[in-house]
């Protein structure tokens, strides 16, 4: 095991993981958090523009996206985010994985607009705020607290599928792994180190979203 | 108003009907502003011209490539559901085992392959299976995904056979104890088949998981309808066209999956049987419908992978 990580740049591959995860997490948040808006928003076209969107990410491999961001946009349509060719890969990869995961960030903070009682809209509206006043003042504040849980399994989902930028040639983890493990002809110790990797990141995410979601839930 | 939204705002008076219809305008120009900035970078790249499209009017593109490439994709989607099937039985019910060390072990297992990335298991798998030589080599690509789809989707499935068993009101197993059952025919005979009538719609939004992510052998040389499209768009030099088409077929076929989750989820709660405590709660109070399950399991909702 020692070999693995003596021989290998293990860490420096759960660094560029890290990173993605966090670039990605942010994008996921916000344009998670405009497309919830645009679906519970009061006009007809941005509520259908919300939902074709969480219609279509949901249900397309985060792969096609990844692969279609080099050999389709970068290559074909000539969308270059960076003039090296591993920045590129990388800053599509935060693109794709924040406009994939915005769709699960959207429908996890849906669950949680539904958990806020109907009267705190009501009296909202009642003492004369506009939608976005009571969206803004009284339900979303509500509604994230109450979506810690579903924004914490977002999360740990992004983490882990941050490995399928591997398949774009990304370096983080899951790129390493395939290269150290054919030249280690498939022994386990690299499974595990690598396994163990990600356990190590994503269990602690897991026991704060956790005490997180019991601390900040809104008593009702 | 009869919009399910309608709670969080007003019947709109005069103002708001007029910052609805700007709003209306200005999100209209943001779908056709998108649509030209996407259709011109195409047209600049020549992805719009018709013999970039026409191939998929015509038998061949579908025979040689999109069809085999379906095929492919759901071949491996269905071995794996039903593996993870009897996967997530066997585990789920060595978590309700009475025997300790049986609860330990299961736990640790499905643990541990929920924490680590399809991706990570398909490329071990891959190469274990590449250098032992466990299966004629045409084969190693299918089973190594078909490996890393069951474990991990196996291990879903085995939290929501114990999530749906620990929901079921205790009556159920107080009833058979109480008719001299033993603990395990209470949970066969009685726990489990009530907790997996109620899996039936999970089950379904599971597959939509398994077909998504079986694209991911694309990276271990699996010929699935992603990898099928790729070579279809260099066949054809019509790239971006390809993967277009491959993603409608993806979102087609998962839409469907979700909307039929969604009928049986219905039809199950329709039937009163009691069990809808296990199955999603479907809640309106504001905000359009969205499933709440209570283990933080949910149906719709459903994690990203």
């Amino acid at each position: 095991m020692l070999d693995v990580l003596r021989n290998y740049d293990v860490l420096g591959a759960f660094w560029v993981t890290i990173q993605l995860t966090v670039l990605s997490a942010i994008g996921a948040l916000v344009l998670g958090t405009i497309v919830a808006i645009l679906r519970v928003s009061p006009v007809a076209v941005l509520r259908a523009l919300g939902t074709s969107y969480v219609n279509s990410f949901r249900n397309t491999p985060l792969t096609l996206l990844m692969v279609f961001s080099i050999l389709g946009a970068t290559y074909i349509l000539g969308l270059s985010l960076a003039q090296d060719s591993k920045g590129n890969i990388f800053r599509w990869a935060v693109v794709a994985l924040s406009v994939y995961h915005a769709a699960f960030v959207c429908e996890a903070l849906r669950s949680g607009v539904n958990t806020v009682p109907a009267g705190q809209a009501e009296a909202a509206r009642s003492i004369g705020l506009t939608f976005g006043q009571s969206l803004r003042e009284v339900i979303l504040p509500q509604a994230f607290r109450s979506a810690i849980a579903p924004l914490g399994s977002t999360l740990i989902a992004l983490t882990k599928n941050t490995t399928v930028a591997a398949v774009i040639g990304g370096t983080e983890a899951a790129g390493l792994m395939s290269e150290v493990v054919e030249n280690e002809t498939g022994s386990i110790t690299v499974f595990l180190v690598f396994a163990i990797g990600f356990v190590i990141i994503t269990l602690p995410m897991g026991i704060l979203f956790t005490s997180l979601s019991r601390r900040l839930a809104v008593k009702r | 108003m009869s919009s399910p939204t309608a709670v969080l705002f007003d019947a709109p008076g005069p103002k708001a009907r007029r910052r609805h219809a700007v709003l209306t305008a200005l999100g209209a120009v943001l779908v056709a502003l998108t649509l030209w900035v996407v259709l011109r970078k195409m047209s600049e790249a020549q992805q719009l011209q018709s013999t970039m499209w026409t191939p998929f009017l015509h038998g061949e593109a579908w025979r040689e490539y999109l069809l085999p490439g379906l095929w492919g994709t759901v071949k491996a989607a269905g071995i794996s559901i039903v593996l993870a099937g009897i996967f997530g039985l066997l585990f789920g019910v060595g978590r309700l085992s009475a025997v300790a060390p049986v609860r330990w072990v299961s736990g640790v297992v499905v643990e541990f392959f929920r924490a680590v990335p399809v991706l990570i298991m398909m490329i071990f798998a891959f190469n274990v299976y590449v250098f032992n030589a466990v299966f004629p080599s045409t084969l190693n690509p299918l089973a190594a995904v078909v490996t890393g789809l069951t474990l991990y989707n196996g291990s879903v499935l085995a939290e929501l056979v114990r999530s749906g068993v620990h929901s079921l009101p205790t009556g159920q197993s107080e009833a058979g104890l109480s008719i001299g059952l033993t603990p395990g025919q209470v949970l066969r005979s009685i726990q489990l088949p009530q907790a997996l009538t109620a899996m039936l719609p999970a089950l379904i939004g599971q597959m939509v998981v398994i077909l998504k992510d079986s694209a991911l052998g694309y990276q271990i040389t699996y010929l699935d309808l992603l990898n099928w499209s790729k070579t279809l768009g260099s066949n054809y030099a019509n790239t971006v066209p390809a993967y277009i088409v491959a993603a409608v077929l993806f979102i087609v076929i998962n839409f469907s999956l979700t909307v039929l989750a969604r009928r049986v989820e219905q039809w199950l709660s329709s039937r009163g049987s009691g069990i809808e405590s296990t199955a999603a709660l479907e809640t309106t109070v504001i905000g359009a419908t969205v499933t709440v399950v209570p283990h933080g399991h949910v149906a719709d909702e459903r994690e990203p992978r």
